[in-house]
């Protein structure tokens, strides 16, 4: 009797879990589809959900207008770039205030957090100013700076989240064996904390993939990512759904992928750090 | 070794010198729309004719471009050599010193030849600010077949009495067809063009010859009360999130008897690629009331060059081929007669092949024609533009406007209510802005 009861709990969790995962993905579904039918379809009303007459003709016209490649190639360099740069900073960062706190510590982190409560448009005049006069505007050193800063707040906190879980008492056994700060660092801190850092990496790849103010803003061509060729889609007189869909589902494509593939790790890390 | 190293050294910098020397690269900034993205595929003749040029796409969304281009203006950036502009920022932003004004376009380029309202629109104290690229007014787009069944014969340049009454005998929910389809989405570039087109033809203006807001009169209140009815009645379903894509859509299914927007959807509603009802379309003026003004709009979209760029003669070279009688011709050659842009040259319309193939160019012109930015509604007003107030404030107090407009249409507020609200935000801003006390 208890079984039946456990096995009918499981399969109904199990339908429910399938139900909200199928819920939350729909939109992306959606968005597949659609890139798929012509403009017309992708308008109609009532919607036709697979009975339509496919067509690969959007991409056609997607890759024909714009340069695909050019764009993905900048998301990857300006997403990785300012990923790398803000784990290299924020890694030693977070071991001080981890396990060398001070009585500022907590202030500090927190002064680092309120920068992400201003809305970037309010920065939004002097950082073009800024980047006018130093030459950055639409490079791609500049969006890799501008990102880097913009992320840094949420990878210090979620790192030292991490590394607040890590027992003081294996770097002090470390330390007893004559281990300098730096093997420490590399040694024993970093292999433990492997999965925050993974997730860590990942979900600011993942927010960096998908900035779209300053990319927007500060760059035209040459640093253009994937976001601004998502934007050259939309349009106020005339038809795009279908094709706006082509052009969101190429430039979601890469990082779906790697979110695919890194899951695991994705779920491990985000469930390792301070909220269980 | 030393020989090699001076050699690579030698040609890499041979190979970065010579582009530069003989290659002036432009980057302009366009909208997505239809002629635009047209005109992007036909650059390769403007750079065979033009081999020491070379021309970079900036393509966005007409607002994302819109506060982009803003940015990089205000702040003299020099990202852009030329801007793709509306009506609305013309005046303004040439009064600002932000334009360079368009003195070398050609001796062949006939500025005479563009429409005088366009071109009016589009100059400054006489010197031309930017040059169009295309134009367009708003007109009546009706189902002949559906007119035909019920009875009713379009007049050339019906009443909106006549208009409402026809939207009534023509909706049939049952059947999916609704008499009527027009903006309700909040925005001044949304439903408030519609609007205050419509408010124009009912005698109603954005402000006096002081200033002051003019939402407390009876000619809004009637515009207002008359579109919330005509809609609820004879409109489509929650029209207050519909906008010109969405109207378009619907018509294009049948499922509107009519619609009143932009000339510019002519083309998109007789295309039988994209319409179903692509042989069923019938085209008049805009409604009136009597009062001698047409509820339609106008509106081009140009190109300009800001003050910051440091090309402006090879950026008016552009200006000049996209602009010009012979891109026209180039457009008809690759596209056909019917994807030429509209509405800024006289000699488009006098052209016999242009007129055969393109039923609603009659009208267009006449729409256009009918419409003056200087003399937009029955009494004076202080500003400039007939959907909108050509002054810097205007984005956001339409937009504020809009807002309550749409949320009368959408039944979350009365009519009076959302007059009234116009209206105190309308003052609040203009106090704001310093044009009244």
């Amino acid at each position: 009797m208890a079984r039946m009861a456990t096995t009918r709990r499981v399969a109904v969790s199990t339908i429910a879990a399938w139900l909200c995962g199928f819920l939350i993905f729909f939109p992306i579904l959606w968005m597949v589809l659609a890139s798929f039918k012509t403009e017309l379809e992708a308008f109609a009303v009532p919607p036709s959900f697979l009975f339509f007459h496919w067509t690969t003709e959007n991409y056609a016209t997607v890759q024909e207008r714009s340069d695909y490649f050019h764009h993905a190639l900048n998301s990857i360099i300006i997403a990785g770039g300012s990923t790398l740069i803000a784990l290299l900073i924020a890694i030693p960062a977070a071991w001080s205030m981890a396990f060398s706190p001070t009585k500022r510590t907590k202030d500090i982190l927190l002064w680092m957090l309120s920068t992400k409560m201003m809305p970037p448009v309010g920065v939004l005049v002097p950082i073009y100013l800024i980047f006018k006069t130093v030459g950055l505007l639409d490079s791609r050193i500049g969006l890799v700076f501008i990102l880097c800063l913009g992320n840094l707040p949420i990878v210090i906190w979620m790192l030292f989240t991490y590394f607040k879980e890590i027992p003081r008492d294996i770097l002090e056994a470390a330390r007893m064996d004559g281990a300098t700060v730096g093997r420490e660092l590399v040694y024993v801190l970093t292999p433990m904390a492997i999965p925050g850092l993974a997730s860590t990496l990942l979900l600011n790849l993942i927010l960096a993939w998908n900035e779209a103010f300053w990319t927007l803003n500060l760059s035209t061509s040459n640093a253009a990512p994937l976001t601004v060729f998502i934007a050259s889609y939309s349009s106020p007189e005339g038809l795009f759904w279908a094709k706006l869909s082509a052009a969101s589902t190429l430039a979601i494509a890469p990082i779906l992928v790697l979110g695919w593939f890194s899951q695991k790790q994705l779920v491990r890390g985000l469930t390792f750090g301070a909220v269980k | 070794m030393k020989n090699v190293l001076g050699a690579v050294c030698g040609a890499s910098c041979l190979l970065l010198a010579v582009p530069a020397m003989a290659e002036t690269t432009l980057t302009i900034a366009t909208v997505n729309n239809g002629d635009m993205i047209r005109m992007q595929g036909l650059t390769s003749d403007f750079t065979a004719k033009n081999p020491d040029i070379s021309v970079k796409w900036v393509t966005l969304e007409e607002n994302v471009l819109r506060q982009r281009v803003t940015t990089d203006i205000a702040t003299k950036g020099g990202q852009f050599d030329v801007l793709t502009i509306g009506t609305y920022e013309v005046p303004i932003w040439a009064k600002k010193g932000w334009l360079v004004p368009l003195a070398n376009l050609g001796a062949d380029y006939d500025v005479a030849d563009l429409l005088p309202k366009i071109r009016d629109a589009v100059s400054v104290d006489g010197k031309l600010f930017a040059a169009p690229f295309y134009g367009e007014s708003s007109m009546v787009m009706y189902r002949t077949d559906l007119f035909e069944k019920a009875g009713l014969k379009m007049p050339e340049s019906p009443t909106w009495d006549f208009v409402i009454d026809a939207a009534k005998k023509l909706t049939d929910k049952s059947a999916g067809i609704y008499g009527i389809c027009l903006r309700g989405k909040a925005g001044w570039g949304e439903n408030m063009a519609f609007l205050s087109a419509m408010a124009n033809s009912y005698g109603a203006r954005w402000f006096d010859e002081k200033w002051e807001p003019q939402f407390n009169t009876p000619e809004w209140k009637k515009t207002l009360a008359t579109y919330v009815d005509l809609m609820k009645q004879a409109g489509p379903p929650g029209a207050s999130s519909n906008g010109f894509n969405e109207n378009l859509a619907l018509f294009n299914a049948g499922k509107c008897a009519m619609w009143i927007d932009a000339t510019v959807a002519a083309s998109f509603v007789t295309n039988p690629k994209d319409s179903k009802v692509a042989d069923k379309v019938g085209f008049a003026l805009a409604p009136n009331t009597g009062l001698g003004k047409n509820a339609n709009w106008l509106w081009a979209w140009n190109l300009a060059i800001p003050a910051g760029s440091k090309k402006t003669e090879a950026a008016e070279k552009f200006i000049a081929w996209a602009t010009s009688k012979d891109y026209t011709k180039l457009v008809a050659s690759k596209d056909g007669w019917a994807n030429v842009p509209p509405g800024t040259r006289t000699s488009l319309y006098q052209n016999p092949e242009y007129v055969k193939v393109a039923p609603f160019a009659k009208l267009t012109l006449a729409s256009i024609d009918a419409a003056d930015p200087n003399k937009p509604t029955v009494k004076p007003v202080p500003y400039v533009g007939v959907q909108y107030a050509a002054i810097p404030e205007f984005q956001g107090i339409g937009t504020q406007v809009g807002q309550q407009f749409s949320a009368a249409l959408a039944g979350s507020t009365t009519v009076d209510a959302a007059l009234s609200a116009a209206q105190s935000s309308t003052e609040r801003e203009m106090k704001r802005a310093g044009y009244i006390k």
